[in-house]
């Protein structure tokens, strides 16, 4: 093993930690604010990404695209809480589930219908082609530039959330309900601009990591059951839970899968190990979740201590 | 009560629908008929199985899948060790359905409790999310463990045997699975009604004034969600001898959302909720899918009608809501 | 002196910044109805999650039929023989009043793992449950569900439930909560008597009641004890007029 592999497996890890982080942010400011568990977020995570696809291939440019899928999936997200899920926040988990999961049969078939049965391609803009010499190691810039984007709008959320009128009456929302109402904040407006600021990040996360995946029906709910893990690891309803729960979730997960084979051969047959390294680093990331469980039930961040 | 009567009613056309459908596809000659009706069998019994733990305990588990895998799994592990007259953890494999049954059971019962006990220290939107994530390990470790198929699943070349029966038929395969079913009814209809039943329904309705009787909260649960996952884990090993095939999908989230869905619309809580509920879908399925390559949409949206406005399921429709003399 | 029933020592319990119980100490002796009074937020509702075994204290222990209970569990405290109404009625809503009793009589019979046997034809559960209605009053009720059961039914049902376990002591939270003139009058000629069976910590807003029924009282202001003593204590003591009754001696 090498400094250079291993620098590479590290941003690896950053970069779908970031990825993460964007699809948690969303679906765990709908759980504090709403009280609403959402399956689809991950279809609004496969809407970015066909969208900025399929814009991407029809106008030649890549950050077009990306627009196109961010809008899409706020619009999409938008659409989806005044038809439906609005009439869900009052009702049991149970309800929210079914409806959710629904939803998730819907948005599938309707993007298959939309761009047909198989998987698109998004090219990496040329502007963000190539590799970088990071010294030790060349990587792809695009990745590179990934982690860097997640980064960005990590900011500009935590700014968003701790600056501003939204913000504050989001963490309003979050704490009382009837006590926003009272100040006379429009709380229907409000839930619905909270769930497209959420769907429109998943989106963006979509659309993001297009660029490097293939675009496909049923890419967003694997991506969504590890953005529950992170929540559960984070602290429902807290942002910087979703953060720290995200890279967590990124690096051990990366690095595990490209870890614990080269260990396990230390003392097994190659081939052996390689299986079963795999194997138990797909679990690596379960197992934190559990140990979390046991010492902090409500998660390392939990919004109302 | 006349819903208390209405409801006698429908579960008794329900059972004798289920089984004289087939007998009557046996007489006709149309064995996909057979084995339509045996798929509706097992699914409704591992939606008896979640029952238990949704219906009754009120714990929506979205991860019964991992258990209706591992007991798919188990059936196909010890049939090909059989098969190639191998050992497997130092014991012989086995082709027995009796043999394999129990084995399925207890592996399925032992890890319903390692997660339950885990995701029972937490409750609400946590406790779905953790059922789900737990689910998914399973289903990762499953598709990357490589000495049983991996991604490409697990061929069962030979169905296993029940004696006196030859399985490879299918009203013979439809016979097992309808036994075990209303054994599973019969079971989960005497659960209901003792006393853990009852300490698992008032549980459910308000776990304070549970403790304040007496009743650990915890214990009841966990209890009630290991025999859930070991019903839900015979069902799998059921499955697994229907198709002849130990897919992974068979523990992919999908399957949790199924199995939810199965219970809902028959409706949560009923004895033959899951009965119905089993048949509704895979009616829809027959029905719509060979119409249309997008059933799912229909189904879908059918689900978010359901929902919406019709909570109680069918039996809830048809029998009003439940009552507990 | 009598061995006393429950006993709580230097109980301590703060949230943030708010001392909801400051050194509380007090006992609760065979024979004898306990009531504990104080005005809004003095940190009844607190004392009476510890004692109950929601609430964890700070520090400080409770000692119930001379073992140390503070760790256990509610439902560990219940099956010693804690018996507990609530002061917001809380009920199994889809079960009938009879199935609610029957609930908690099968715990205090032991554990509830029995998966086999119908409830609902154990003639011993139900005869059992049947004659402690018919000892509240409610033998006519028993097959109504508790959620559509009048408000004082469900404080009767309440009673009937702590009642099924054959408590050592009972802890009753505002039994008398919104109840008329006519309930209350029952219930403190019911409570007269229940004193025998086993004592009782009474929680109450009705002073009248607690005067008529207390053989002792504690007061509770801000989370400390300012007095305890027999009703005339209580009744003349000025520290109690001026914080409780607001009644500047």
């Amino acid at each position: 093993m090498t400094a250079a592999l291993f620098l590479e497996q590290v941003l690896n890890g950053l970069q779908l930690g970031l990825m993460l982080f964007l699809m948690s942010a969303g679906l765990t400011l709908v759980f504090g604010v709403m009280g609403l568990i959402n399956l689809a977020h991950g279809s609004l995570y496969m809407i970015g990404a066909f969208f900025c696809a399929a814009a991407a291939a029809a106008s030649g440019n890549f950050w077009l695209g990306l627009i196109a899928g961010t809008a899409a999936a706020a619009a999409a997200g938008a659409l989806i809480e005044v038809t439906v899920l609005r009439r869900l926040y009052d009702r049991d988990h149970l309800d929210q589930v079914l409806a959710t999961f629904a939803l998730i049969l819907v948005l599938s078939e309707l993007t298959k219908i939309g761009f047909g049965p198989f998987p698109l391609f998004l090219d990496v803009p040329p502007i963000l082609s190539g590799t970088v010499n990071l010294g030790i190691a060349h990587y792809p810039l695009y990745r590179l530039a990934l982690i860097g984007f997640g980064l960005a709008v990590a900011l500009g959320l935590w700014l968003l959330i701790a600056r501003t009128r939204l913000g504050i009456r989001i963490r309003a929302g979050e704490n009382d309900r009837e006590m926003i109402a009272a100040l006379g904040v429009n709380i229907r407006a409000l839930y619905t601009l909270v769930f497209a600021l959420g769907a429109g990040l998943a989106g963006l996360a979509g659309a993001l990591v297009g660029a490097v995946q293939s675009v496909q029906v049923g890419m967003g709910e694997p991506v969504l059951i590890l953005a529950f893990v992170v929540i559960v690891i984070g602290g429902i309803g807290s942002i910087k839970g979703a953060m720290v729960g995200a890279l967590m979730v990124g690096v051990i997960d990366t690095m595990g899968r490209f870890l614990l084979p080269r260990l396990f051969g230390h003392f097994m047959e190659q081939s052996q190990a390689a299986g079963i390294g795999a194997a138990l680093a797909s679990m690596l990331i379960y197992v934190l979740m559990a140990a979390v469980l046991v010492i902090r039930p409500k998660g390392l961040f939990p919004a109302h201590a | 009560m006349p819903e208390k009567s209405r409801e006698y009613a429908v579960n008794a056309v329900l059972a004798l629908g289920l089984l004289l459908v087939p007998l009557w596809a046996l007489w006709a000659g149309e064995p996909f008929t057979i084995t339509l009706a045996t798929r509706i069998a097992i699914l409704a019994l591992a939606g008896v199985g979640l029952n238990i733990a949704l219906g009754l305990g009120g714990m929506v588990s979205f991860g019964h899948a991992a258990y209706f895998g591992i007991g798919a799994y188990v059936a196909g592990i010890l049939a090909q060790h059989a098969f190639l007259n191998t050992p497997v953890l130092g014991l012989p494999g086995s082709n027995q359905m009796l043999t394999i049954w129990p084995v399925a059971m207890l592996i399925s019962g032992v890890m319903a409790t390692a997660i339950g006990a885990l995701s029972l220290r937490t409750s609400g939107i946590f406790f779905i999310m953790i059922t789900l994530a737990f689910a998914q390990m399973v289903f990762y470790f499953a598709i990357s463990w490589p000495a049983y198929g991996g991604e490409d699943g697990l061929p069962i070349y030979v169905r296993n045997q029940f004696p006196g029966l030859n399985t490879m038929r299918p009203w013979d395969l439809f016979l097992v699975a309808f036994g075990v079913l209303m054994v599973g009814l019969a079971f989960s209809a005497l659960l209901r009604g003792s006393r853990f039943g009852a300490a698992l329904m008032a549980i459910r309705q308000n776990p304070e004034r549970a403790a304040a009787v007496g009743i650990n909260p915890y214990g009841v649960q966990l209890t009630a969600f290991a025999i859930s996952g070991m019903i839900t884990g015979l069902a799998g090993a059921l499955m697994a001898d229907l198709t002849r095939f130990t897919s992974p999908s068979m523990m992919a989230w999908p399957m949790s959302g199924e199995l939810i869905v199965i219970i809902i619309l028959g409706g949560t809580g009923r004895l033959f909720g899951p009965v119905a509920g089993a048949a509704i879908l895979v009616g829809f399925e027959v029905t719509f899918g060979g119409m249309t390559e997008h059933w799912k949409l229909w189904l879908g949206l059918v689900l978010l009608g359901a929902v919406l406005f019709a909570r109680g399921g069918l039996i809830g429709l048809i029998a009003g809501k439940e009552r507990h003399g | 002196m009598v061995e006393p029933v429950l006993t709580l020592s230097h109980l301590k319990k703060s949230f943030g910044a708010l001392k909801a119980t400051d050194d509380v100490s007090l006992t609760l002796i065979p024979g004898e109805i306990h009531a504990l009074i104080g005005p809004n937020g003095a940190g009844k509702s607190t004392l009476i999650g510890q004692i109950a075994g929601k609430i964890a204290p700070d520090s400080g222990t409770i000692t119930f039929r001379g073992r140390d209970v503070t760790q256990l569990s509610t439902a560990q405290r219940a099956r010693l023989g804690l018996g507990r109404s609530f002061q917001i009625s809380s009920l199994i809503p889809e079960f009938s009043a009879r199935r609610n009793v029957m609930l908690a009589l099968q715990s205090r019979q032991g554990h509830p793992f029995r998966f086999l046997k119908p409830v609902q034809r154990d003639r011993g559960l139900i005869a059992g449950a049947q004659a402690i209605l018919t000892r509240v009053g409610m033998e006519g009720r028993a097959s109504v569900p508790s959620a559509e059961l009048s408000h004082g039914e469900r404080r009767l049902l309440e009673i009937a439930m702590a009642l099924a376990l054959e408590p050592a002591c009972f802890l009753l939270d505002e039994p008398m909560a919104g109840m008329g003139t006519e309930g209350v009058g029952k219930l403190v000629s019911f409570l007269q008597d229940l004193k025998a069976q086993a004592p009782i910590l009474l929680v109450e807003h009705d002073m009248d009641a607690v005067f008529a029924l207390a053989d002792r009282i504690t007061v509770l202001v801000y989370g400390q004890i300012i007095a305890s003593g027999s009703v005339e204590e209580i009744r003349h003591d000025p520290r109690v007029r001026e914080a409780y009754l607001g009644d500047p001696a």
